[in-house]
């Protein structure tokens, strides 16, 4: 849970269509489609480089933090 | 619940949008909004026109003056959207079908005019809204709901066109080399002309499905290992850009624009008022 806390990938899961496109283009393998929505595999493993963010066709996955969120 | 780019340049109540999963147009709407975030403009200034198909159904998501038009009329509207307030930033957000086929002459005419507007084609080689029939751009051999064994017709290699027709910025760019996308958008939109970007999309649904391109993932892959940057295509021998297409910037040129000059003719008879 500690680690959940410090890392900012944050998902909704309201908006995945469960393509696959961000668990292929994910350099560390953090992700995985569970029940045909995006979960969040390994989150030790995230290295923050926002390629799923940039990747989602839905918008449903992104890095949060002051910078970039509300 | 999402992050400030979206936040801030979508209308966040009507998403998540109608795209299918995997359809790499919600890849190019995230990078045109990436663009206009970037260069700081005021969103009463930006006006986003579209006609019909799926593509054109991106201005109902994006947080800006918007206008959804007939089909294949998109760059028409624009057209009066500029003359009537040159001071907007217009962009035409179209697909193969729209702008290719039935709008095929608004395209080529708005780029012989070189009237300032950024036109992004999401090309995704099928006429996905309507089910899957196929469109000027889907390359000979490719199948679709009317070409059951296959298509005869030649495909457009629309930045060809439209260079050929005057426009001053042509690129050309995929639902994979995001940031590419949102580069030559801010290219576009910074050029005073015609400028042009088409980007190439995915439809898994009807195009991937009736060509056996595999699912959303493997049509992105087959986007990453067959598009060769114009830079490079130059100096690679000729059996290694066989059969893969190129992307980049194809040209860029300054000329004097439409609004401008159809200005300067008020102005001369103001004058001799």
């Amino acid at each position: 849970m500690t680690a959940e806390k410090t890392k900012r990938l944050k998902i909704n899961k309201e908006w995945c269509k469960g393509c696959y496109i961000c668990v292929e283009f994910c350099p560390a393998n953090v992700l995985e489609i569970k029940d045909g929505k995006i979960n969040i595999k390994n989150i030790d493993a995230c290295i923050e480089c926002s390629q799923c963010e940039l990747r989602c066709p839905d918008y449903a996955i992104y890095l949060g933090g002051k910078k970039n969120e509300k | 619940m999402t992050n400030t780019l979206i936040e801030n340049n979508f209308r966040t109540n009507r998403l998540p949008h109608i795209w299918c999963s995997g359809c790499g147009h919600g890849i190019i709407m995230r990078a045109i909004t990436k663009a206009v975030d970037e260069l700081g403009y005021n969103k009463d200034d930006v006006c986003v026109v579209s006609g019909i198909g799926c593509s054109s159904r991106a201005p109902g998501y994006m947080d800006f003056n918007t206008f959804h038009t007939l089909h294949g009329r998109a760059l028409a509207y624009a057209t009066g959207v500029k003359m009537a307030k040159p001071e907007l930033k217009v962009i035409v957000v179209t697909g193969d079908g729209d702008c290719a086929a039935i709008g095929g002459n608004h395209l080529i005419h708005s780029a012989r005019r070189n009237i300032d507007i950024t036109t992004i084609v999401f090309n995704n080689n099928i006429y996905g809204m309507t089910g899957g029939q196929y469109s000027p751009t889907t390359p000979t051999g490719d199948k679709g709901t009317t070409a059951p064994f296959g298509n005869i017709d030649k495909n457009f290699d629309l930045c060809k066109l439209v260079q050929g027709a005057g426009a001053t910025y042509v690129a050309r760019s995929t639902a994979y080399h995001v940031n590419m996308i949102t580069q030559q958008v801010k290219t576009g939109l910074e050029n005073k002309g015609f400028s042009f970007i088409e980007a190439v999309s995915i439809c898994p649904t009807y195009y991937g499905r009736k060509n056996k391109k595999g699912d959303a993932v493997s049509m992105m892959n087959y986007l990453k290992t067959n598009a060769v940057n114009v830079k490079a295509a130059d100096k690679l021998p000729k059996e290694k850009i066989q059969g893969k297409f190129l992307i980049g910037e194809f040209y860029k040129s300054q000329e004097p624009e439409y609004t401008e000059e159809y200005q300067k003719i008020i102005d001369s008879f103001q004058k001799e008022r």
